[in-house]
């Protein structure tokens, strides 16, 4: 695995209990998606740095999987990396994807910079996650080293505790 | 749909194996214990198969072996049937014969496959593929699903070694050393 060293951002990304930045981005050629008009819902935005690349294909793969297990806790999952709509069409049409990939590519980048989690070195994004509350703030985020493979325990549990309903121990 | 809490499985427990509801090998209170979340169409897991069967019978009753079903079914379009045929074999007393025989028949795991596996042990086949047919056995597939994601699996197959995550290679040695290390003396 391939350690990336000079950029570790950990720390910056935008924290609990900030509004979510507002953004606009392409989910395929023709439509886009954006956020303050998906208020009223919880959000999970799922950041990774590529397509294609194996673990995210990895990651993004147990998400697919995954979605009832969000969706029965009220949450819709988007995800966003600099790739451009074609390649995020093909990658979502290889792997089943049934949540949609947004792109983050013109200008490249700019809504990773403006969550505080795009990575200058590599011209791709953290692999971070960011859980957004029905009145659109930030209630959970968490960057995770870029060849590691976060699972969603993390996210599960925030969007729990979202519910006022933490696991009983 | 609002889940009512899918899970009957305690949070301390989504590592480690549960007397009386996991398919268990080796004596339950062993000094290590061993738990996979897997995949009977995962290549990964069909490799790692035949290294868990050789640290089993390195480590013999000093181990506890668990699976739970953590079927990828976007990417393994048979993994949820066989996951439930295997439970379907449970009913009739051959789990592991079954789970043996499908990681052993990867890439054979249509319905038919499945029935044929179920003959070729002695059981009633034809009940076996109605239970899955039925979903009968869908519930205990989700929760074990359930269990994994809340447990910490990231993808297939994941194992935890009393209870802690293991990230290493899957081979026979890497995981005895791994197995042993991390064994209370």
């Amino acid at each position: 695995m391939k350690i990336t060293t000079p950029q570790n951002h950990q720390g910056a990304a935008l924290a609990a209990g900030t509004p979510a930045p507002e953004f606009s981005l392409h989910s395929t050629p023709d439509q886009t998606v954006r956020l303050s008009e998906l208020r009223g819902q919880q959000l999970v935005l799922v950041f990774y740095p590529a397509d294609w690349s194996p673990v995210c294909g990895d990651q993004i793969a147990l998400y697919n999987e995954m979605l009832s297990e969000f969706q029965d806790l009220g949450a819709q999952l988007l995800g966003i990396s600099v790739d451009g709509v074609w390649c995020h069409a093909a990658f979502s049409q290889n792997r089943k994807l049934r949540f949609p990939l947004l792109a983050d590519f013109e200008p490249k980048g700019a809504v990773a910079r403006l969550y505080g989690v795009y990575r200058d070195g590599d011209g791709t994004s953290e692999r971070a996650l960011f859980v957004i509350d029905a009145d659109g703030v930030i209630r959970w985020s968490y960057i995770s080293p870029v060849g590691v493979n976060p699972g969603a325990e993390g996210i599960l549990s925030a969007l729990e505790e979202l519910q006022g309903k933490p696991e009983a121990k | 749909m609002k889940s009512e809490t899918i899970s009957s499985i305690p949070k301390s427990k989504l590592t480690l194996p549960i007397a009386g509801r996991d398919h268990v090998q080796g004596p339950i209170d062993a000094p290590i214990t061993l738990l996979e979340y897997g995949d009977y169409e995962c290549p990964y897991c069909g490799a790692a198969y035949p290294e868990i069967k050789a640290v089993q019978e390195e480590l013999g009753d000093r181990l506890c072996f668990a699976f739970r079903n953590f079927p990828l079914v976007n990417s393994h379009p048979h993994a949820q049937h066989a996951a439930e045929a295997a439970e379907a074999a449970c009913v009739q007393g051959r789990y592991w014969e079954m789970h043996d025989l499908l990681f052993e028949h990867q890439k054979a795991l249509e319905d038919e496959d499945l029935a044929q596996y179920a003959s070729a042990l002695g059981l009633d086949a034809r009940r076996v593929i109605a239970e899955v047919l039925a979903g009968e056995h869908v519930a205990r597939v989700r929760e074990d699903f359930h269990s994994g994601a809340r447990g910490g699996v990231n993808g297939t197959p994941t194992l935890f070694i009393n209870g802690v995550r293991y990230s290493g290679l899957l081979d026979a040695n890497t995981l005895l050393a791994a197995l042993t290390q991390r064994s209370p003396v």
